[in-house]
């Protein structure tokens, strides 16, 4: 028991990615415990959003290892949806299915990944947007909603396959300032609730408010690794300074 | 006539510029149609022989009265024409009862099996008492009709998966598929009706004799096929990156992922081009007149023929067209009408 706690739920062991010549990822180590929540900062091209989306295989590495939930990510289909399974993912432009209901978007991957009765499905999906309070729109479709709506649903529907970690690519940077709330909001109250999240943000608030730990990356690269108030009010590597400087003024 | 007034003022008379425009166009029009409507109504001959046409001036209509039902349906015995009328109604009556999308449900895809089944029942006969009318008999309205809606009902889905074969990462499948679209892409559909007339039969075993009918559809749905495909690609890529990756994120396998999310949209974007190139292939299966089955315009064509009715080809394409005109411009009001139905609220 005390020894599966002590397993990480996510390990990247020297794990390295190209996209054709372009260096990525380079030699990421990372081991993240069940319940942790890290907050992933760092200039735009420095890899963090390829990082979270290597970790559900939306892209693939080239080397090193990646475990989540002690299945190793490689071309293997079934080890693939069992990962998928268990990791929820939300992203900067929320992806919605637009030709289908709030309610549908939700209820599709349980019906049809996890097999569950549609009322079921439908029962617990309905719970959820109470939860991220949107329950009176679950019959709208996703273009009538406002962005920071929208975003909520993206939250809901990952939910809804009772995910065991979830990752968010940039949630709150396509919305306007007045939805940025909302949304943190939700995921302030679902970091509570002891998720295991992974956050591409620059949402320094919220790092604060949540984060465990902090992860600076640049140039592909994890340059520095502390806890928010360290990282925060005493950044260690001179780029970590340099970014911490340009983004708080 | 007031509102018809203001709507003038309003859209044709607004600037002095776009009043003389407005009046030239008219002008124009006049000149062009007037004669025509002479020509088509007040000096047409409505009645006589074909002697009396020669000496009018205007369209024998006599002429149309007299092939009417001939290019109509062709061959089909005079004393059974019921068969193929009813088969025609049924046929349009039951097309307009499935254009509304909340109506595609698996009973009305039953109904439509039971209707085909009927409808072939109808025409060839030789069950309970009915006579039978062999294939070769066929011919006009109802040869047209079933040549493009058959090719249309099976290169829809045979187009979508060559496209998805296309798009997909299996090799062999795409190679199959991209080879397979541009070889038929790149010929003439009359060397493929040709070759479907000529050489079907040579690869065939010995013995199983394939209807000339049967093998023209085949190469018009290996045709449609191609294109069909070609179009739905479009809408595939059209469909967004973001919508891929959230169904992977959900876990969805890749048919699942497919079918309910990327063809919904992909298809409901390309219903233009999709209904661009059914029109196309109506008018094209005209081409089967070159192996001689009796389409449309090949009964259209034998009429000309007729010895005592020489020398009225602008009449009887004129009233061909207007068939041809009637059915494609359904397809595209309803091509209209559909875009509306799956309109979801606002876009993304």
């Amino acid at each position: 028991m005390s020894d599966q706690q002590n397993q990480p739920i996510i390990e990247c062991v020297d794990m390295n990615k190209w996209f054709d010549e372009f260096h990525v990822l380079k030699d990421i180590n990372l081991k993240i415990k069940e319940g942790e929540k890290i907050v992933i900062c760092g200039p735009s091209g420095s890899g963090k959003s390829t990082l979270i989306r290597c970790l559900n295989r939306l892209e693939s590495h080239q080397n090193g290892t990646i475990k989540v939930d002690g299945i190793t990510l490689n071309d293997n289909l079934k080890n693939l949806q069992n990962v998928r399974k268990e990791v929820g993912m939300v992203f900067q432009h929320f992806n919605l299915f637009p030709h289908l209901s709030i309610l549908e978007n939700l209820t599709l991957a349980p019906q049809w990944v996890k097999k569950q009765p549609k009322e079921e499905a439908e029962a617990f999906a309905m719970k959820l947007l109470e939860r991220v309070a949107i329950a009176d729109q679950a019959h709208k479709y996703p273009g009538q909603l406002s962005g920071g709506q929208q975003q909520r649903v993206a939250i809901a529907r990952s939910l809804c396959m009772q995910p065991k970690i979830m990752l968010f690519d940039e949630p709150t940077s396509a919305l306007d300032p007045e939805m940025v709330k909302e949304v943190l909001d939700v995921m302030v109250d679902l970091a509570k609730e002891g998720m295991t999240m992974l956050c591409v943000t620059h949402e320094m608030g919220f790092a604060k408010q949540v984060a465990d730990r902090v992860i600076f990356m640049d140039d592909g690269q994890i340059v520095e690794e502390a806890e928010p108030e360290t990282f925060f009010s005493n950044p260690r590597h001179p780029r970590s300074q340099e970014f911490l400087a340009q983004i708080l003024h | 006539m007031e509102g018809l007034a203001r709507w003038m003022k309003k859209n044709l008379f607004s600037t002095p510029l776009n009043s003389a425009v407005s009046l030239v166009l008219i002008g124009v029009l006049f000149q062009a149609l007037g004669p025509l409507f002479d020509w088509l109504f007040l000096k047409a001959t409505w009645e006589g022989t074909a002697q009396t046409c020669r000496h009018g001036e205007g369209a024998c209509l006599v002429f149309i009265k007299e092939k009417f039902i001939f290019i109509l349906f062709g061959f089909y015995p005079r004393e059974h024409l019921w068969r193929p009328i009813l088969s025609i109604i049924l046929f349009v009556s039951m097309s307009f009862y499935s254009r509304k999308p909340e109506r595609w449900t698996r009973r009305t895809l039953w109904r439509w099996l039971k209707l085909c089944l009927l409808i072939v029942f109808l025409m060839k006969g030789g069950f309970f008492g009915f006579e039978e009318v062999s294939i070769d008999k066929w011919g006009g309205l109802p040869l047209t009709l079933m040549l493009s809606f058959i090719g249309l009902v099976f290169s829809y889905p045979i187009g979508i998966l060559l496209a998805l074969g296309r798009t997909g990462h299996l090799p062999f499948v795409k190679a199959i598929s991209v080879g397979y679209i541009e070889l038929i892409r790149g010929v003439p559909m009359i060397s493929l009706l040709f070759m479907a007339s000529v050489m079907f039969p040579l690869f065939l075993p010995e013995g199983i004799v394939l209807p000339k009918l049967l093998r023209a559809q085949t190469a018009i749905i290996m045709f449609m096929s191609a294109y069909m495909a070609e179009v739905v690609r479009g809408g595939l890529s059209a469909v967004g990156k973001g919508q891929y990756e959230a169904a992977d994120a959900l876990g969805l396998n890749y048919w699942q992922k497919m079918l309910k999310i990327i063809l919904p949209q992909a298809l409901k974007i390309v219903i233009p081009p999709t209904v661009n190139t059914a029109i196309g292939m109506f008018k094209d299966t005209s081409l089967v007149v070159i192996i001689a089955l009796s389409d449309l315009l090949m009964t259209t064509k034998t009429s000309l023929k007729d010895p005592k009715w020489l020398g009225f080809s602008v009449e009887a394409y004129l009233f061909v067209s207007l068939i041809y005109f009637i059915f494609c411009f359904s397809m595209s009001r309803y091509s209209r009408q559909l875009e509306e139905e799956f309109h979801y609220g606002g876009r993304l």
